[in-house]
């Protein structure tokens, strides 16, 4: 479903993605963890072109990018109608309701019907749980909810692929949960995710396979078993001794 | 000296017919008022705010060629009088064969006006709106122009209103100088009316009158709009 391949990117002179390659299968659960300046979230944004490499080839479904030559627009665009982003900071539209906000895509990029895009609106929001919170603005709803509504906003343009950017570290820890469950269930229900995270929890339970990158190289990968009970690199093991004292 | 002169208040035929004058100019008045002054203002404010959109994405674009031409147009209408501005295109440009009629003139003069001015208040608002929204746009596969009208916009609307409504107001009373280029607006109609009457002090006042009216049911109306964009933050 994902491929990428040889991805380089280069903010100035720092190299921050390095010959990276990468594929994810259909219906497959990736978790990408690291420290921060790993380059973990260059990638995920890589992956629908908010950051442009500057060299390497990025296919989603039927989309292939080449970026090192020239890309048209409007593949660009094509390969962003297949994925659904998730924000750390949520970045719902201040402006539109929970509602409209999830109707937007359909109704300005697939130029569906209002009344259409509203009833699915409807659903998808019924789904993450906020079917009472239709009528309400983002102000108006706690993070949790509000990043819920941002993945229900994804959602709504059925795409084949979800990437999420670290979708609950700025959340108050006790709202983290209602996210990871959405999260969870669509999981369950087959979607191709990549999710960088910081939450072990979810990486150990969900994922069925974790990344784990450095310095803009994956170091490491495998499955959740045997890169937390078994971590063949020295630096991954360290990374992970790390979380642990924190949380200790 | 006198403070007013003495048959001002002492002649009872006098005040008689200041007062006639009073009421047969007022409605002549407020017609060139609401008809020019008012309508002159509304269009060129709506044709201003289009060409300070575009001055501003022009500035915001990284393009140099738009970059530099937006300077310039900017730094021009900034840096001359309007009214000289409005002699150039009324009595200037027929010189060289364009001969454009006194109410398009004005609305040319004022329309360059708002656009230069605003031009910087639509940029700051634009710059002002985070990043993340631009990024959210584009991540469910919006266009530029999509994401613009639909995403930041908006937003930039609710932070540009305040100083927007007040080149408005601006603009309403700035239309008084399109009175030199023989736009019969109320301003003129003062002028032609103190020509008959020989009362400027009665009619400049009565037009002043008016103006403030106007600006005054302008500054409730700009009240009314901020609140309703406040509600959702």
């Amino acid at each position: 479903m994902i491929l990428v391949r040889d991805l380089y990117k280069q903010f100035h002179s720092l190299q921050v993605l390095k010959s990276l390659s990468l594929s994810v299968p259909k219906g497959k659960v990736v978790v990408i963890i690291g420290p921060s300046g790993s380059g973990k979230t260059t990638l995920l944004r890589c992956l629908n072109a908010l950051e442009q490499p500057n060299s390497g080839t990025v296919q989603i479904g039927e989309v292939k990018l080449d970026f090192a030559q020239k890309v048209d627009r409007a593949r660009i665009q094509q390969l962003r109608r297949q994925t659904g982003m998730v924000f750390q900071s949520y970045n719902l539209f201040p402006h539109m309701t929970a509602l409209q906000n999830v109707m937007e895509g359909p109704v300005t990029v697939k130029k569906v019907e209002p009344q259409k895009a509203r009833a699915k609106a409807s659903a998808v929001l019924a789904k993450v749980g906020l079917a009472d919170k239709e009528a309400h603005y983002p102000a108006q709803l706690s993070g949790g909810q509000q990043q819920r509504v941002g993945i229900a906003r994804a959602l709504a343009m059925d795409p084949q692929v979800m990437l999420f950017d670290e979708p609950t570290s700025a959340l108050d820890p006790e709202l983290v949960g209602e996210v990871l469950k959405v999260m969870k269930e669509l999981a369950q229900e087959g979607m191709t995710m990549v999710v960088v995270t910081h939450e072990m929890s979810f990486a150990k339970e969900v994922a069925d396979e974790v990344i784990f990158m450095d310095q803009g190289v994956i170091v490491e990968q495998g499955t959740p078993e045997q890169l937390f009970r078994n971590p063949r690199e020295e630096r991954t093991r360290q990374f992970l001794q790390h979380l642990q004292a924190k949380d200790a | 000296m006198k403070m007013f002169p003495n048959d001002w208040f002492d002649n009872p035929e006098r005040l008689n017919r200041l007062i006639d004058i009073a009421q047969s100019s007022f409605l002549p008045l407020v017609k060139g008022a609401l008809l020019y002054s008012l309508t002159l203002a509304i269009i060129s404010f709506f044709i201003g705010l289009i060409l300070a959109i575009l001055t501003a994405l022009a500035r915001i674009s990284g393009i140099r060629p738009l970059v530099a031409l937006a300077r310039i147009y900017v730094s021009i209408i900034r840096g001359t009088p309007l009214l000289v501005q409005l002699f150039i295109i009324f009595y200037g440009l027929p010189s060289i064969g364009v001969m454009i009629d006194p109410i398009p003139s004005a609305i040319i003069g004022f329309s360059l006006s708002v656009g230069a001015y605003s031009s910087e208040v639509v940029r700051a608002a634009i710059l002002s709106i985070p990043k993340g929204q631009w990024e959210a746009a584009y991540s469910i596969g919006m266009t530029y122009w999509q994401a613009l009208k639909r995403v930041i916009l908006p937003q930039a609307a609710r932070v540009s209103i305040p100083p927007l409504s007040n080149s408005f107001i601006s603009l309403v009373k700035d239309t008084s100088l399109a009175a030199a280029i023989l736009v019969p607006e109320m301003f003129r109609k003062a002028q032609e009316l103190v020509a008959s009457t020989y009362e400027p002090l009665l009619l400049y006042v009565e037009a002043a009158f008016i103006y403030w009216m106007i600006c005054f049911v302008l500054s409730i109306l700009q009240d009314r709009i901020e609140n309703r964009l406040d509600r959702y933050v």
